[in-house]
């Protein structure tokens, strides 16, 4: 009998990342701006984390002295300062300077992942440590902290109540999303200007003011994904190019999700399950069919494109103006 | 109206982008109560000139004031916040939203956004000015003139009492434009200052006021419609006198030359988009085309040029000598190839023919570049060709090195069939062809279309305005639904027992 107590707590761990990711390029997108940048993104958020921790664990004398909020503020505020520096960096190069936009992108993630491994790699030079990893794991203690009475509650507990705060975060920055798209009026402007951004200029939105914004709050939320890999999901510990092609699979997610952050709380999970459900199968299978099973959350985002494309529900297409710059005096 | 303080005092405004000069030293007085039809021919500046009005562009120079205040318009926010909206000419609706979020879009209202609210307050619109539109239903189920209304409605809502409308009528049916006029004549009874931009004389007669002229973005003068007409309004226009009369020579030698037998045409939805029709098309001759947008013209050409699937029936190319060839079932190229020219000027102009962000040369080139026998393409012929037509269609642009979207619409236009024509074909497929062009550019193509009947080629013409299909066309086939209505003789036919055609199969023949 397939164990689902174990395997849902493990693909909900598994979706944190991919959810925030998503919700990020979601509102990214919505702007208009096709950010392919969000694994950079999310790398540089989880190396500022790892760096802001590293520096707070290293000030104090032991893991005792540690103060819970410092331990969890520092880590966070270096994640989203560092997340944040990409999202402007990316929207200064975009909207300032109306560079390409995947271009801009595929750069930024090269830079991501290129900023990170260089300063994950001094991070462990400087520790000195044997294998090729920092373990930070005071401060992961606080960060995957969870309810106490959580694990007297039986399956029921460890289903829903084994995660860290930032789990819960993610899902309720989600929800948040979802109802800022929906049913306010910042979500309206921004809708308009991702489908016609001069549609939305003549209709007095500062188009460049929300993209900024939109892209930037996008980035901050995506970079926390990279926090929760490093600081709970993987206790602490990095090494580098552990994080994988995560940030990849929450792009994949924002289509599967056909840009609704709402969506993407079950999605995440199902992507999380299929991500990790080549562990769960019998012992003893061929390997080759393990890395079959890999791919499976990219076989269904290729299944949901084909199937909303053919469906050919306005609703349901990516903003109409994501990718291209905007300059009003264009004709 | 002299005792009238201005609405709208615009002083020397002068714009350019790059080394084209849109607006230069441009005077301008809006009043309220009262129409004013902006009048120029393409590229003449009216559309900058009132897009610094309201806000999307901004002015190199001059001053503009209101209700006597000098003002800087920044952003189209500032305009709305002076009383300004604009329609323009392209919607600037979001497709994917309903009409109510449409219309408060960018609104800084207090409190919650509240949608009901909202679109309780656009049916009292409605009610008021006795538009016909559904709050909730989305922009891109709607048609042309429910997405003219929204924009209306957008404007009204805004609390505007200086509205622009850029060409609104290009789009619209002639009843759609009879509902439209009387709206903004509610509007001008209401104290609203209006301004109309407009190609078609008629229309300028019968609704506005005063018309103001501008020429190569010169303020020409304004005065009121009364003790003008339209001889003179198109005179100052053009800087010269111009004859507003269409020449129609007689057909030389008539013979068959495209045969359309029992064509069907489905869309992709499967809608029956052309139902048993069946005419002939003769060289030397002028085929006109008339209908309701959207009863089957576009298939109609497409059929023929090999670009529609069809469903069942025939067409025939007949030959000079008398052969016949089937053209169902060959490439567009090929039919391309064996002297059929499609000219489709399609509502957005670009979509279909040009390449906006390609030179006028290299535009030239898309249907040449094929002929050149070296493995280079030749660069030179289209040069020329691009010159020519510039030359013989006065095209206004820098040069032929200048991208197309940089030009204006109706230039864009002019160069679309002036390669067509160029390409001298037995068959000329010319669909709206004068579709917001001015009167003289206008005149210039019905010119170019006789000059190709003189020389033996079968012209059929889609057109949209009827008194010009009355006045050009050898014969009118008039299409209602797919089906032929009729076929009438160009000559002595009745606009107004075509208009019945339109709307009805035979039109009145029980009558008669």
């Amino acid at each position: 009998m397939f164990d689902f107590v174990s395997f849902i707590p493990r693909a909900v761990v598994q979706s944190i990342p991919l959810l925030l990711g998503s919700t990020g390029e979601t509102l990214t997108e919505k702007s208009g701006n096709l950010n392919l940048g969000i694994p950079g993104v999310m790398y540089v958020g989880a190396i500022s984390g790892v760096i802001g921790a590293f520096l707070y664990e290293q000030s104090v004398p032991s893991a005792e002295a540690m103060n819970g909020v410092l331990a969890i503020g520092i880590p966070l505020c270096a994640s989203l300062l560092g997340s944040l520096l990409m999202g402007l960096l990316y929207c200064f190069l975009t909207v300032t300077l109306r560079a390409n936009q995947n271009v801009t992108g595929l750069a930024l993630t090269t830079f991501g992942v290129g900023f990170g491994n260089f300063f994950g790699g001094s991070l462990i030079k400087l520790t000195g440590s044997e294998v090729p990893s920092i373990a930070l794991s005071a401060t992961s203690a606080y960060f995957s902290r969870s309810l106490p009475f959580a694990n007297k509650l039986g399956w029921f507990g460890k289903i829903f109540l084994s995660y860290g705060f930032l789990a819960y975060a993610a899902i309720i920055i989600a929800f948040v999303a979802a109802y800022i798209l929906r049913h306010t009026r910042v979500g309206l402007h921004l809708r308009a200007v991702g489908e016609s951004p001069n549609t939305a200029d003549a209709a007095g939105i500062n188009v460049n003011r929300y993209k900024y914004v939109a892209t930037c709050a996008g980035s901050m939320v995506a970079g926390l994904g990279g926090l929760y890999y490093v600081m709970d999901y993987a206790c602490g510990v990095w090494s580098n190019d552990a994080f994988g092609d995560r940030g990849w699979l929450a792009i994949a997610l924002v289509i599967f999700t056909i840009w609704r952050p709402n969506v993407g709380v079950l999605a995440s999970i199902l992507f999380g399950g299929l991500y990790i459900l080549y562990l769960f199968i019998p012992t003893g299978t061929n390997l080759a069919v393990k890395e079959l099973y890999k791919m499976l959350p990219y076989v269904v985002t290729l299944i949901v494109l084909v199937a909303t494309s053919m469906r050919n529900k306005r609703e349901d297409q990516p903003p109409a103006s994501l990718g291209l710059a905007y300059f009003r005096e264009e004709r | 109206m002299d005792n009238k303080t201005a609405a709208v005092k615009m002083r020397n405004i002068t714009k350019t982008f790059g080394s084209v000069v849109a607006n230069d030293k441009v005077w301008l007085d809006i009043y309220r109560g009262e129409i004013l039809a902006l009048l120029g021919e393409n590229g003449s500046g009216k559309t900058t000139l009132m897009n610094m009005l309201s806000g999307i562009y901004f002015p190199d120079e001059g001053e503009i004031s209101i209700d006597g205040k000098e003002v800087v318009i920044r952003s189209p926010k500032d305009a709305y916040d002076l009383g300004i909206g604009m329609v323009h000419q392209h919607f600037k609706l979001v497709d994917v939203l309903t009409a109510t979020e449409n219309v408060v879009l960018g609104l800084k209202e207090k409190g919650k956004l509240d949608l009901k609210a909202a679109a309780a307050k656009i049916r009292a619109i409605c009610d008021q000015y006795g538009f016909e539109v559904d709050p909730d239903q989305k922009i891109y189920d709607m048609s042309v003139s429910q997405k003219q209304t929204v924009e209306i409605i957008k404007v009204l809502y805004r609390g505007a009492d200086i509205l622009i409308l850029d060409e609104p009528t290009a789009v619209l049916t002639p009843q759609e434009t009879d509902k439209l006029f009387a709206v903004l004549r509610n509007m001008r009874d209401d104290g609203k200052a209006i301004v109309i931009i407009t190609h078609k004389m008629h229309e300028v007669e019968e609704l506005s006021d005063r018309v103001a002229i501008l020429r190569h973005g010169q303020f020409i003068g304004d005065m009121p419609t009364k003790s003008t007409n339209a001889q003179e309004m198109t005179n100052m226009m053009v800087g010269h006198s111009v004859t507003l009369n269409i020449e129609r020579p007689e057909p030389v030698d008539p013979k068959p030359r495209i045969e359309v037998k029992n064509l069907t045409v489905r869309s992709v939805d499967g809608v029956l988009k052309l139902d048993d029709i069946s005419f002939t098309a003769n060289s030397g001759e002028i085929l006109g085309i008339a209908g309701i947008s959207g009863c089957g013209q576009k298939e109609l050409l497409e059929a023929i040029a090999g670009l529609q699937p069809v469903e069942s029936g025939s067409i025939c190319y007949v030959e000079d000598n008398g052969e016949r060839e089937e053209l169902l079932g060959k490439d567009p190229l090929h039919i391309a190839e064996m002297g059929v020219a499609l000219s489709f000027v399609p509502e957005d102009r670009l979509g279909m023919g040009l390449v906006a962000n390609m030179d006028l040369a290299d535009n030239m080139m898309l249907r040449s570049f094929r002929r050149g026998h070296s493995f280079f393409t030749d660069r030179k012929s289209p040069r020329k060709l691009a010159e020519s037509v510039v030359k013989e269609l006065d095209v206004n642009t820098p040069g032929i090195s200048t991208q197309v979207r940089k030009l204006s619409g109706g230039n864009v236009q002019k160069v679309l069939v002036g390669r067509e024509i160029s390409s001298a074909p037995t068959v000329l497929l010319t669909a709206y062809a004068v579709r917001g062009l001015d009167i003289n550019s206008s005149y210039t193509i019905y010119d170019l279309i006789n000059r190709q009947k003189a020389a033996g080629v079968a012209v059929i013409y889609v057109g949209e305005d009827l008194d010009v299909l009355l006045e050009l066309a050898d014969r009118i086939l008039v299409l209602c639904g797919g089906k032929v209505s009729g076929i009438v003789e160009g000559r002595g036919a009745q606009k107004r027992d075509v208009g019945m055609m339109m709307t009805r199969l035979g039109g009145n023949k029980a009558d008669e």
